[in-house]
């Protein structure tokens, strides 16, 4: 049954290597590599399962869209699942909805159709700055880093092997297409899973903050999106230039929560960011961020 | 709660939209209680006039497919076009149209600009602050004080030193501040040793929290000369105050030539030629742009050898905005007396004169080599095509000047441009959009990428990641044929 195929748009981008998937909010870029059939079935597992994806999600918004509870009912859909999955480690502890990692969850979806049907050598499933990618034995992916989600300009670059656990990467930040409770320009996770990556981000994103502070101008979610999971959480809509004692709270506040969740394996990684400062939470001797640094500043572009 | 929302139903999220704002998408919109779609990639539609620079959802985007293929009706521009830095790759389009039989070839990129700033104008008497000072923003030095035009003080942003050449921070908030201006938002701008100003691009400039509201009509001298015959026999004396050029009826040429007898009448500041009085206080933001707030503090005591009991004596800035009328009692010291209704009517005539305050933005930058390899294997022939008025240069659609000498280096008035044209990369350095626009045939003999020309109707096709704009009527349409100059 596919009632779908009029509202996705699936093409190939122009560069013939890239799909590219759209279908209400969900905006997806997949690419595969390897032999050229391979591909081919990957991309067409890809699509097969992008076109269902949406009206799944729907058929459950409401309930995805309250509050995650430890020892809830449970959804139907598998994306609703991996969601909340993903988001209920922290279910007890704040405020938290599975569609915290909806982005990230449809990303591991597409990505697990995507090997079941083919072998790939290594392929991505981005979804809007959430990625999930597969990897076969010593391959490895190189992965851009931005500094704010609003702004599509690298700050650096991480390098994941296939040895290492990460499977997900996701952005988060008050820039961002969602809204953020926190005052982090992004805060990109590495996970096992782009789900776990995304609702982390999510959170250590929120944890970035200056409660009460002057300069941060905040608005109840439901008063900018009527139906915004957040309801009547503020979220952030500006923040004003912060000192640099201030912007060294804030990340901290941040850090905190990103080193408890390290130390628990809900992620593997975080470069938190905060008007121009990086901070990275990782294991001592980790490589995955050993290498984010800075663009070349004596580059002369034009 | 108020239900100024409106139900978007081109997906089963069905989200509730508040006017302004985006659904989850950021596809769809609320513009003014119409459901309205926002893709990313600008396509300006000459056929559509402006007013509707978003396509309707659903009546309008059932044409895209057929009607307006016919190409010449639609310019590509660079916005969104994303870029191939460093350049040595074709330009991510090279779009080709047929306009009036000729196959036209649209190279539309967008370039990385380390080399560029902003001119700003900003129309205002007051003194902002001394010629080179620094021009900060959030306590960085993003430019400086230039030249002080007529009824103008310009300003100089960015450039390649403030970009890189400074600290990390300074270059971010110069690309910060840049980007803002050029994408017609406001940025505040502090200047060493003078005015804090709040600018933007179309808007009147607010000087130290006070809006400007009119430029003013000329000098103080240029003033009384255009006036001069309006109060004539109405008032025996006019001084017409101004940090530059403080004008005196009675001196000046035009009240001589009428017959105004002398008033005996002393200013402070240093005579220029009759009737004509350089500083005759300190700069300021005041009294036409000077620092007083008593005009009477700009003039010594009346010559009682000259002066006499009843004169009459008007007092006003530049733009009719601070005015006074006195009357020299029986010790010859002006005394303040309501202004009577025939002067009120010319106080009124000089405010009519001004027109209305205004800061003006021109993005200036240079194509480089590396950007003008991305339209042909051998740049510099670009350059001279351009120079022949071969290539017409494009900003998002509007029109640059394009500065004679060496390279390509332009200027373009950001208001002429689509909204939000401009994007940044972290060097820091501002990407703004850049078409050029020339015969196929010339593009081919200057070495362009011909195996990468897409006809336009394969822009269209991709209706989803393109933003369909109605052209500008004061832009000249890009692909006409008239050369530039006409």
């Amino acid at each position: 049954m596919n009632t779908l195929t009029n509202r996705a748009q699936i093409r190939l981008l122009p560069d013939g290597r890239r799909l590219h998937m759209q279908d209400g909010p969900i905006d997806v870029i997949v690419e595969a590599f390897g032999e050229v059939h391979e591909i081919d079935l990957a991309y067409r597992a890809a699509a097969a399962r992008f076109v269902e994806i949406l009206d799944e999600l729907c058929s459950e918004l409401a309930f995805l869209r309250r509050p995650a509870r430890e020892d809830g009912d449970l959804p139907s859909g598998a994306i609703a699942r991996r969601m909340l999955a993903a988001v209920r480690p922290y279910a007890s502890q704040i405020f938290v909805t599975p569609m915290a990692a909806v982005a990230g969850a449809v990303a591991d979806e597409i990505l697990a159709a995507m090997i079941s049907a083919a072998k790939p050598s290594r392929a991505y499933v981005n979804d809007g700055g959430d990625i999930a990618f597969h990897l076969q034995p010593s391959e490895m992916f190189v992965v851009g880093m931005v500094e704010r989600p609003d702004r599509t300009s690298l700050f650096g670059t991480t390098t994941v092997h296939s040895a290492d656990p990460i499977r997900g990467i996701a952005t988060s930040g008050w820039r961002g297409r969602s809204f953020s409770l926190g005052i982090a320009d992004a805060v990109t996770v590495l996970a096992d899973t782009a789900a776990m990556a995304d609702a982390a981000a999510t959170v250590v994103a929120n944890a970035v903050d200056l409660p009460g502070h002057p300069m941060i101008v905040r608005t109840r979610a439901c008063d900018l999106a009527p139906d915004s999971d957040l309801g009547e959480c503020m979220v952030t809509q500006s923040v004003g230039e912060l000192a640099p004692n201030e912007i060294d709270d804030a990340l901290k506040a941040g850090i905190r929560v990103a080193a408890s969740l390290l130390h628990s394996g809900l992620i593997r990684a975080a470069a938190l960011n905060l008007q121009g400062e990086t901070r990275l939470v990782a294991p001592a001797g980790c490589a995955q961020l050993a290498d984010v640094r800075e663009p070349d500043r004596s580059l002369i572009h034009a | 709660m108020a239900d100024d929302a409106i139900r978007c139903d081109a997906c089963p999220v069905l989200c509730y939209i508040k006017p302004g704002r985006t659904g989850s998408c950021d596809r769809y919109a609320n513009a003014g209680g119409q459901l309205v779609r926002l893709d990313p990639h600008v396509v300006l539609d000459r056929a559509v006039s402006r007013g509707d620079t978003v396509v309707p959802f659903l009546e309008k985007s059932r044409e895209w497919d057929g009607a307006l293929v016919s190409g010449g009706e639609t310019f590509v521009t660079a916005i969104g076009a994303g870029t191939t830095y460093p350049d040595y790759k074709p330009a991510p389009f090279i779009i080709s149209s047929q306009v009036a039989g000729v196959d036209m070839v649209t190279v539309v990129t967008e370039g990385i600009f380390s080399y560029c700033g902003v001119k700003l104008k900003i129309d205002t008497d007051r003194h902002l602050g001394a010629e080179c000072s620094t021009v900060r923003a959030q306590g960085e030095a993003v430019g400086h004080v230039t030249t002080n035009e007529y009824g103008s003080q310009m300003l100089s942003l960015g450039g390649v030193r403030h970009l890189t050449g400074g600290s990390r921070r300074e270059g971010t908030v110069t690309c910060d501040t840049l980007l803002n201006l050029c994408n017609g938002k406001a940025a505040e701008l502090q200047i060493d040793d003078g005015a804090s100003v709040l600018v933007q691009a179309g808007t009147a400039p607010i000087v130290d929290g006070v809006k400007e509201e009119r430029m003013r009509v000329g000098c103080g001298s240029a003033t009384i000369g255009m006036f001069a015959k309006q109060w004539f026999g109405k008032v025996d004396e006019v001084v017409v105050v101004d940090d530059h050029i403080t004008g005196v009826l009675s001196e000046h040429q035009a009240g001589k030539l009428l017959g105004v007898p002398e008033s005996g009448i002393a200013l402070k500041g240093r005579r220029s030629t009759p009737g004509r009085y350089f500083r005759v206080a300190e700069p300021g933001t005041s009294w036409g742009g000077t620092d007083i707030d008593d005009p009477l503090s700009i003039l010594g005591p009346f010559d009682p050898e000259v002066a006499r009991p009843g004169l009459r004596l008007l007092m006003v800035s530049t733009t009719g905005e601070h005015h006074a009328y006195f009357e020299l009692d029986e010790a010859l010291r002006p005394v303040e007396k309501q202004l009577p209704p025939a002067l009120r009517e010319s106080v009124e005539r000089i405010r009519e004169n001004c027109e209305p305050a205004l800061c003006t933005v021109l993005f200036m930058g240079g194509a480089g080599g590396s950007l003008r390899a991305g339209v042909t294997e051998n740049p510099v022939k670009l350059t001279h095509s351009v120079r022949d008025a071969l290539t017409r240069v494009t900003c998002g659609g509007a029109p640059v000047y394009v500065w004679p000498g060496g390279g390509i280096t332009i200027m373009a008035d950001v208001s002429r441009m689509p909204e939000n044209a401009f994007g940044y990369v972290p060097t820091p350095a501002l990407v703004a959009p850049i078409e050029f626009t020339l015969k196929l045939s010339d593009y081919a003999t200057l070495g362009g990428y011909m195996d990468h020309v897409r006809p336009l109707s394969s822009i269209h096709r991709d209706e989803e990641s393109h933003r369909r704009l109605a052209a500008r009527p004061e832009n000249p349409w890009p692909l006409a044929s008239e050369k530039r100059g006409k």
